[in-house]
């Protein structure tokens, strides 16, 4: 007995009409660049499903754990390879079903049998496998319709072939599919969340970063990067821009009032983004804003602050709530590295009452006497650039 | 100097010297502390562990100071947060100090202990394992390797013996990490690993944790995930990352083995303890009526260093644990000598250990019949 195989059932791809074809091409090619580490995958695409073939256990693990998260997917099957003795079909049946959970459920057993010189018919293979697990676990009961456990059996030339295990996809496009657009990156919640759900809509993510040394630290550049490392963890590389934003930060605060810091702020870091989106060719900025969730976060603030760019502005958590927000960031990983507490540079040079409700000509005509351009075009020109997923074991080549 | 006592403890590589001294120099930073200097020693400090987990096949990487620590966290750190389900461990009576010790003291809470008897050989039976085996066992713990005799014990059989079982299986693999490969068959849930059994060095060891809920045995500041506190040793943790890198099972160990067993067999006086399955790097022979520290003492004066049955049973005066579990005939019980070889031994040392051997034996065989 051996689990070697996956078989992959296509997520709203298969209804794509004419793109099937390269949306199945692109799925393919995000799931052999994620598990480039495992040298014997195979793949079989085919109009409805593909197979992933593996033959070293410790790549099927790694490949179960993670196809949750690859993006196209529906759902998908271990499917575990046995010899055509009958007697290891039900031990391999009972192997199959005792590593789930059986409490309170229900069970059958299907069977498909294409090849016809098994000289046993299958109502015979049913009643041995059936009653050969159920026999074993006697939690189980039968259900011929809708069971919570059905375990479906072919019986081919070679082998037979058994899966029991459904397990959710993360659904979605593949990402790819959807072009590319640049997240603004900030180190909490919900900026990784805005863009997880974008990489669910296909989109090709590239990240950027607002790094204020010394009023933020290197740790909390190191969430980012731990971020970024979680992001490009669904199947598509990212690479992630830094901006050295200082300079600019303490310029806005002697030139504008106190209390519209914030928005101005807020609208540099626009101007830098969509720079840098113009460099990247990407075709719209990604935020985490929520709206009402803080003072930038309001309808006149986003009006002021979107005043500077005719980029589109996707803002995938305009309409959700905090709690559901955090719920998905728990999903996805990245919920435990934003709330390390290590401030960006939102949360430092915070004024005590910034405005809610900014007036953007008003926030223009403070802006109007600096010169921001100059700054600005350094800013973008200075940046770090970092792709992931990143191999940090390389700089420690001499030690390790 | 021809050094065969391996299995008490290794020379250190130099090159994992020279990553220890580098790390010390270049990240001395406290691993946790904020500013970048601790950002690049727990850069360093998770990819030696990441190296490690790739090496080991996989599992949770915690650094321990060292085998005696890894095993203590395995078995207390389990039993105490496995007592909910059951209270009942299996071990077996030719097991580590380590092991046997922690066991004592579980017991002395109120849990219960089933040590498996073994052979000659050394070996379980199988069947006296599935028989130990209840609903409430939390725990199987044995080694792979046996340091005393070399006796290797089966783990793929237990394995699947216990794949339909909920008792977690620990592996103490000290005397066999980094010689002899685990296939993905005989993983286990916990594995104890010891850097100065293979050319790494002394205090430093991990715990591989594999899908098992664990209590820490040490409180404090909560590193390694709260499993281990202490600021974690990151020259120690790269240095075994390296060692481990460099340790590979050496297919001469075999070869040697075979040749000085066949040497040994020409003695009429001389009892060859481990079993011919055993791990090619351990050979325990025992001479009759005489006390192997005598041995011990004669070889060292030709200039080779081997040990008694272990090293830390060695200052006892009674027979070792193992050598009265095995139950040898009386008059080889307090002869017992262990040869064990290392990554550095040659040829040339096998050849003279036979050629001193003889003399060595000569002259105590002589003073004795004077």
């Amino acid at each position: 007995m051996k689990t070697n195989q996956i078989l992959i059932r296509y997520g709203e791809l298969s209804t794509k009409g004419r793109n099937r074809k390269a949306f199945i091409s692109r799925l393919r090619n995000n799931i052999q660049t994620l598990f480039a580490g495992t040298p014997t995958l195979r793949i079989k695409a085919e109009r409805d499903r593909m197979f992933l073939f593996c033959d070293d256990e410790q790549g099927m693990e790694d490949i179960v754990s993670r196809l949750p998260y690859v993006f196209g997917i529906q759902s998908f099957s271990p499917v575990t390879q046995t010899s055509l003795e009958l007697d290891d079909m039900k031990h391999t049946a009972l192997a199959i079903v005792s590593k789930m959970d059986t409490k309170d459920k229900s069970f059958k057993v299907s069977v498909k049998r294409p090849n016809k010189e098994f000289p046993y018919e299958k109502p015979e293979i049913m009643r041995t496998i059936g009653g050969y697990v159920l026999g074993n676990t006697p939690e189980l009961t039968v259900a011929m319709r809708n069971p919570d456990i059905d375990l479906s059996v072919e019986i081919r030339q070679d082998a037979a072939y058994m899966m029991a295990e459904t397990i959710q996809g993360a659904a979605g496009l593949p990402i790819g599919a959807g072009g590319r657009a640049l997240l603004m990156l900030s180190g909490g919640i919900d900026s990784p969340v805005a863009g997880y759900h974008m990489l669910k809509r296909g989109v090709r993510l590239e990240l950027i970063h607002f790094f204020s040394p010394p009023f933020t630290t290197e740790r909390a550049k190191e969430k980012v990067l731990d971020l970024a490392e979680k992001l490009s963890g669904f199947g598509s590389p990212v690479t992630l821009h830094i901006i050295p934003f200082t300079e600019i930060q303490q310029e806005v605060h002697k030139q504008v009032p106190d209390n519209i810091t914030m928005t101005s702020t807020r609208r540099m870091m626009m101007r830098i983004a969509d720079a840098v989106r113009a460099k990247t060719d990407a075709k719209a900025i990604i935020t985490g804003e929520s709206l009402g969730q803080v003072a930038s976060q309001t309808l006149e603030s986003l009006q002021a602050i979107n005043a500077v760019t005719n980029t589109p502005i996707l803002r995938p958590l305009i309409a959700q709530d905090k709690l559901e927000i955090i719920e998905t960031a728990q999903a996805i990983g990245t919920y435990d590295i934003s709330i390390r507490p290590y401030e960006d540079c939102c949360t430092i040079f915070t004024p005590a009452n910034p405005k809610t409700k900014p007036k953007t000509d008003k926030v223009e005509h403070y802006e109007s006497f600096v010169s921001f351009d100059e700054m600005i075009d350094r800013a973008v020109a200075e940046r770090e650039i970092i792709e992931f997923p990143r191999n940090k074991q390389q700089h420690f080549e001499d030690l390790l | 100097m021809i050094y065969l006592d391996n299995s008490a403890t290794t020379e250190p590589d130099p090159q994992v010297l020279e990553t220890y001294v580098k790390a010390s120099n270049r990240y001395f930073a406290n691993p946790s502390s904020l500013h970048r200097l601790g950002n690049e020693a727990e850069d360093l400090l998770e990819s030696a562990r990441s190296q490690i987990k790739g090496l080991l096949g996989y599992g949770r990487i915690i650094f321990t100071s060292g085998g005696t620590e890894a095993n203590n966290l395995a078995i207390r750190g389990a039993a105490h947060a496995n007592q909910e389900k059951g209270r009942h461990i299996i071990s077996c009576k030719t097991e580590h100090p380590s092991v046997l010790e922690p066991l004592k003291q579980l017991e002395k809470e109120g849990f219960e202990i089933t040590l498996l008897s073994v052979d000659r050989k050394g070996a379980i039976d199988l069947a006296d394992l599935q028989q130990a085996l209840r609903v409430d066992t939390i725990l199987v713990s044995l080694m792979q390797v046996n340091n005393e005799i070399g006796t290797i014990h089966p783990l793929a059989d237990i394995r699947r013996m216990l794949n339909n079982h909920r008792a977690l299986f620990h592996v103490d693999a000290v005397q066999g990490a980094g010689k002899l490969l685990l296939s993905e068959q005989e993983m286990p849930d916990l594995l104890t690993v010891s850097a100065h059994k293979f050319h790494g060095l002394k205090n430093s060891g991990v715990l591989a944790v594999h899908k098992a809920e664990l209590e820490p045995i040490l409180f404090g500041g909560g590193q390694e995930g709260g499993l281990r506190s202490g600021t974690v040793s990151v020259p120690n943790a790269a240095a075994l990352a390296k060692a481990l890198r460099l340790a590979t099972p050496n297919p001469d160990h075999l070869e040697w083995n075979a040749e000085l067993r066949s040497f040994f067999a020409g003695y009429k006086d001389i009892y060859i303890v481990s079993p011919s399955s055993a791990a090619p790097h351990i050979l325990a022979v025992a001479i009759a009526g005489m006390r192997g520290e005598t041995l011990v003492g004669a070889l060292q004066q030709e200039g080779v260093i081997v040990s008694t049955s272990s090293a830390c049973s060695s200052k006892n005066k009674q027979a070792s644990h193992v050598i009265e579990a095995i139950g040898l005939p009386r008059e080889y019980r307090d002869g017992t000598i262990r040869i064990s070889f290392g990554a550095m031994t040659t040829h040339e040392d096998i050849s003279e250990l036979k050629k001193r051997f003889h003399k060595a034996h000569q002259l105590i065989k002589g003073v004795e019949q004077s």
